[in-house]
């Protein structure tokens, strides 16, 4: 595998993990898997779009990239609100959809369906706003520096990589260090036992949502900044963040970004192989792989 | 012009009434097994692409043209989509419920792509065009031909109705909701539930093949870009709204939802200014969309309950909170 195979896999893991990890959380705390997951990564990407233009429009001259990265003041301010905002959808539709099925007792498929819906309300409401004309933060281009084995990359797609990692660790630690994180944990083992012992079920609940929001964010400015902003985006990205998501084992961390990480691998490795028109089947690959060999996946508890 | 308004009702109600073959296969997973099947539009499209293949002209660098009889193709688009049916439910029933619900959600993706790209099999991005059409002789009077190919579409759906019923009743059918109520129950009378789980997941794919074949030889065109999510999305909207569970229901929902859909693109049409119409159908989606979470949310056995059973309504069987996944029935799969 050359090194800039690796490096694209890299990139697209790294997005792709960003998201898993928000995706794994909801799926082991409230117990189903979320398809409108995807629709807060691309509703994070729109809302920075947005929110950086209006900085930009209000304080003037902060639209002017940060050299060497094609990324601006604004909307590096924007993004951090953008975070918030998705964080605040999340909560938004679990309470006007998810909680009152939970409530009611509705069977984990019935919350799947919901999602499935919500999400073609939440794609198409995007596009009603948009357009389904792709959108830029910046028309800046950017060379390609080269680096040590012969790879060639930009700088913004260094600052990605970084910044997804340490977004990880970040979520990790709080997952692991923290009374929070410990609370959440016990959630997803046994939230019966977790209930007898104090844990307040909804909070936690609010918590993995402004969690996943907020990722599922990151990952969709990255992936804007270094694509380009669709409405499709998060929905093209559901499949790579499932197979991550299974591929690491149904709620863990590590586990959903380095499935990220692979699959974003193996994409990179199949555009090169054996086209870029069928890098969206690879996902459904892995998938099937997983599904046949391990179906736990890497990291997973066995239920 | 009461002519052209009769060709066009048969027109419309063949249309929606291939769309109830597909619900009704949906049914047959979804209704009477609990099987969540996200994947519509790629068991659609197999049926569909089956169908062509073996029935349309040959042309030029592509596979398939074998020119057979319509009734041909239609038995190998149930066949093949039935058989990949098998395979995924195969692959997937063992696991957690919600693993088929990802992976039927997969092959959707891989059949659409499949079809777009393998150009020498599908015709890529241009389609099958040419498929022949029942009652083709017909073609010159309008609607003669509409009329003949209602009356199929009619006589299609009608014994599909009664053959579903029929199963619903015998002892297999009977199986299915027992092991939908209380697997373990089932299976403590010694009835495998993987495997009658997988048998009506190929039966419900194979009629939603069909169903595929029955659309395309009706519009005697296909491309790609008729097997979009937004298909699958539509026939779960049919399902919904009609009552899932009962083979009626599922038939009365397609035809209003299709009804519905066609009359809101009609005012779409009409009122959003040229340059505003993709955008104004994208409305249209997210209306749909918001409404069948509604239905979930407030009234989730639909216009048609399924028959006989108060029971399935009785709290959902399995409260979220206070029951550990590992120890209920249905989640341990």
């Amino acid at each position: 595998m050359s090194g800039q195979i690796l490096l694209e896999g890299l990139l697209a893991g790294a997005m792709i993990g960003l998201g898993a990890v928000g995706l794994t959380l909801t799926y082991s705390i409230l117990r189903f898997a979320n398809f409108a997951h995807g629709e807060l990564v691309s509703w994070g990407a729109y809302l920075s779009l947005s929110l950086s233009l209006a900085i930009g429009a209000v304080s003037g001259a902060s639209l002017a990239p940060l050299d060497p990265f094609s990324v601006s003041a604004a909307l590096i301010l924007a993004v951090l609100l953008a975070m918030a905002c998705t964080a605040l959808l999340a909560l938004l539709v679990d309470r006007l959809l998810f909680a009152r099925l939970r409530r009611r007792g509705a069977t984990a498929i019935i919350v799947v369906m919901a999602s499935f819906g919500a999400s073609m309300a939440l794609r198409s409401l995007l596009e009603f706003l948009y357009t389904s004309k792709p959108a830029y933060y910046s028309r800046e281009l950017q060379i390609a520096m080269p680096l040590p084995g012969g790879i060639r990359a930009t700088p913004d797609q260094l600052l990605l990589i970084g910044l997804a990692f340490v977004a990880v660790i970040a979520v990790h630690l709080l997952l692991t260090r923290t009374d929070l994180g410990r609370a959440m944990r016990a959630v997803s083992e046994n939230p019966a036992l977790a209930g007898v012992v104090g844990i307040d079920t909804a909070k936690i609940v609010r918590a993995v949502w402004i969690i996943g929001g907020a990722l599922a964010c990151t990952a969709g400015t990255m992936s804007g900044l270094l694509v380009q902003i669709r409405p499709y985006m998060g929905f093209d990205l559901l499949l790579p963040l499932f197979a991550a998501v299974i591929l690491g084992g149904i709620g863990s961390v590590p586990g959903a970004m380095l499935g990220g990480l692979i699959v974003g691998l193996c994409e990179a490795l199949a555009v090169q192989t054996i086209g870029a028109e069928w890098r969206a089947a690879v996902a459904f690959a892995v998938i099937t792989v997983v599904l046949v060999l391990r179906p736990t996946g890497l990291f997973g508890r066995a239920t | 012009m009461s002519l052209e308004l009769l060709a066009y009702c048969a027109f419309f109600l063949t249309v929606a009434l291939t769309y109830a073959v597909i619900v009704l296969g949906l049914n047959v997973q979804w209704g009477q097994t609990g099987l969540f099947n996200v994947g519509v539009a790629g068991f659609v499209a197999v049926g569909a692409y089956a169908s062509a293949l073996l029935t349309s002209p040959p042309v030029e660098g592509r596979l398939g043209g074998f020119e057979l009889p319509i009734v041909i193709g239609w038995l190998g688009a149930f066949v093949a989509s039935g058989v990949l049916s098998a395979l995924i439910g195969w692959m997937t029933i063992r696991l957690r419920a919600d693993y088929l619900a990802i992976s039927t959600f997969g092959i959707a993706v891989t059949i659409q792509l499949a079809v777009l790209n393998l150009e020498g099999v599908t015709g890529g991005p241009f389609g099958i065009s040419l498929i022949p059409r029942p009652f083709g002789e017909l073609a010159g009077q309008s609607l003669a031909f509409s009329l003949a190919n209602l009356a199929l579409l009619v006589a299609v759906v009608f014994g599909l109705y009664l053959m579903l019923q029929h199963l619903a009743r015998s002892p297999w059918g009977r199986v299915l909701r027992a092991i939908r109520e209380d697997e373990v129950a089932a299976e403590a009378l010694g009835k495998s539930p993987r495997r009658f789980r997988i048998e009506a997941f190929a039966l419900g794919g194979a009629i939603m093949g069909l169903g595929g074949a029955a659309q395309a030889h009706f519009i005697g065109f296909i491309a790609p870009e008729n097997y979009l999510p937004m298909l699958t999305f539509q026939v779960w909207a049919m399902l919904i709204v009609g009552g899932s569970g009962n083979n009626r229901g599922a038939i009365l929902g397609a035809l209003l939802v299709w009804a519905l859909w066609a009359a809101s693109s009609a005012v779409v049409e009409a009122l959003a200014p040229a340059g505003e119409q993709a955008r104004a159908a994208s409305l249209q989606t997210v209306i749909i969309g918001v409404a069948l979470c509604a239905i979930l949310l407030f009234r989730p056995q639909g216009l048609l309950p399924e028959p006989g059973s108060a029971r399935r309504r009785l709290p959902f069987l399995h409260r979220w909170r206070g029951t550990p996944a590992a120890t209920t029935g249905s989640e341990r799969t």
